[in-house]
């Protein structure tokens, strides 16, 4: 749980209270805080003066604006055709048996949620992934160790 | 390239002075920017090929003073990197087009429609594009450009869905028509154009729609950027003139074992080996708007289709039945057929379905499933079954 008032007024500051400031307001807060609370939308309905159900409504279109609770670092593993094809499923083993997480979840420590992704466009440095924005690719099992080791660090 | 007589390009890349090719815009009227679109014979880089010129004629005669340019930088295709490479190392190239459109069209403000998975670019591109605003301030030409990020939606790159995506509602595709040239952003006449569209036009302004046609064939002029991945010794970025046959690909990127060639990504065509030689990669055969995957007899057709259907089946946006219904039965009858559970005959029943989701999906989504799913099936059906 987050206290989200404050970030919300900011960004609706910076973006606006139309109706199409309602994404980079969305985007916002999953920058700051990984995923949207009901709090959270409700929060923005009231500064855009829509209903709530059109901000969750928007959120829950889009897969990068999660409204399930995600780690601080989230993990998307590209699984389209290219990334299968150069052994996605090897680095989802890798990140599975480090993380002691499945697909889908999250760390019981907040720290890392592990997803897949359709394409993000490495497909000639396949496979890839995204660790919150970042990309990663060329992966190989041994490259997944060291990344998510710093990650741990952090 | 010359054993496989692939020409290469550098259009796209080539390093110009955006203030040189801002100014003799500058100098044109409208119909005579118009004009050289036209005659360059340029078609839609994103795939769809509509021309150009005439996206531009259409947009510039309407009256509404309040006009759009938008840039399609949504490349969710799978196979399909350019446009982020070309943001990446040429993105002053994009804003220029834009602006070169703005001038034709009479419009003050452009947005680019980032995909989210590229993120990551934006604080360098934000710079870039700040640079460029002073450029125009200093030739007194009054055009701002703004950034929209994605949020991981595929249907997002469909343009009416995009527009939504910026007015702050779902990704939906709407009704056409009106075509974006009559109600498109903010249900105002807009441009919108992919990325290597917007390079291109300004390149075709830098250096005449003349130079240009030389390139390329009667039906898809210049050259083309391609994305090469997949069963291939150099995946990459590969700019190419138009006009090549898949044969000519295969020898230049191919592993010497190819057995089919996915042209146009998840929603484009499959060609395998026996028409690699009488398929052109363009507008007169199998048009792309970059995407090229390479597989060699080592890789299960059934699975490569199978990736396919799961990605259209998330990716559709739910919004009409032929596309969301279709693409969930599309991918359990493969499976079905796989497992033996029906029988291979069940592979028609699939086919007619894949062309009722042409004729009555809302949208190039739903329309374009069945292009890979009935070229591989038509191909490669022992695969499917066995």
């Amino acid at each position: 749980m987050y206290n989200v008032g404050n970030l919300v007024k900011e960004l609706a500051e910076k973006h606006g209270r139309r109706r199409d400031s309602l994404i980079p307001i969305l985007q916002g807060i999953v920058e700051k805080h990984n995923y949207l609370t009901d709090e959270a939308m409700v929060e923005v309905a009231k500064e855009l003066d829509i209903s709530a159900a059109e901000v969750y409504g928007t959120a829950s279109f889009y897969s990068f604006l999660d409204t399930e609770p995600r780690g601080k670092y989230v993990i998307r593993v590209c699984k389209t055709i290219t990334c299968m094809m150069k052994g996605k499923n090897d680095i989802l083993q890798t990140l599975e048996d480090m993380l002691k997480i499945k697909i889908g979840e999250t760390t019981p420590d907040r720290m890392f949620t592990l997803l897949e992704t359709n394409c993000i466009g490495w497909c000639h440095k396949a496979p890839a992934m995204l660790i919150n924005e970042i990309p990663y690719t060329e992966l190989t099992p041994e490259k997944v160790v060291e990344i998510l080791k710093s990650y741990m660090k952090k | 390239m010359a054993e496989t007589g692939l020409n290469k390009v550098d259009l796209i890349f080539e390093q110009v002075n955006p203030k040189d090719v801002l100014k003799k815009a500058y100098e044109m009227t409208s119909e005579e920017i118009i004009k050289e679109i036209l005659e360059s014979g340029l078609k839609g880089r994103g795939g769809a090929g509509f021309p150009t010129g005439l996206k531009w004629k259409y947009t510039a005669a309407e009256k509404d003073p309040e006009k759009y340019v938008v840039c399609n930088a949504d490349e969710g295709e799978p196979g399909t990197f350019k446009d982020r490479e070309i943001l990446d190392r040429v993105a002053y190239k994009v804003y220029c087009g834009m602006a070169i459109a703005g001038l034709a069209i009479g419009a003050k403000q452009g947005y680019v429609y980032l995909r989210g998975e590229y993120k990551f670019l934006l604080p360098k591109l934000l710079k870039e594009l700040e640079s460029f605003h002073k450029i125009l301030a200093e030739t007194g030409y009054d055009f701002r450009i703004t950034y929209r990020l994605g949020s991981g939606a595929y249907i997002c790159g469909e343009e009416s869905a995009l527009f939504e995506s910026i007015q702050g509602e779902r990704g939906e595709p709407r009704n056409k028509p009106p075509y974006p040239t009559v109600s498109g952003l903010f249900f105002k006449p807009t441009v919108i154009n992919n990325v290597e569209t917007l390079v291109t036009a300004m390149m075709i302004i830098h250096h005449g729609a003349e130079a240009y046609r030389k390139l390329g064939t009667k039906d898809s002029r210049g050259s083309k950027v391609f994305s090469v991945s997949g069963d291939t010794p150099i995946p990459g970025i590969y700019e190419l003139e138009l006009g090549m046959t898949v044969q000519q690909f295969v020898n230049e990127f191919g592993d010497g074992d190819t057995k089919a060639v996915q042209v146009g990504g998840a929603s484009g065509f499959c060609v395998p080996r026996k028409r690699f030689a009488d398929t052109i990669i363009g507008f007169e055969g199998v048009p792309t708007g970059g995407s090229m995957k390479l597989f060699n007899s080592s890789r299960s057709m059934y699975n490569v289709l199978h990736n396919y259907l799961e990605f259209f089946t998330e990716e559709s946006c739910g919004q009409c039945t032929p596309c969301r219904v279709g693409c969930q039965q599309l991918l359990k009858g493969i499976e079905k057929v796989k497992k033996g559970e029906v029988k291979s005959s069940y592979l028609n029943e699939l086919m007619k379905l894949a062309d009722t989701m042409k004729l009555a999906s809302k949208c190039g989504l739903g329309q374009s499933v069945g292009n890979a799913f009935k070229t591989i099936v038509e191909n490669f059906r022992e695969e499917i079954i066995y």
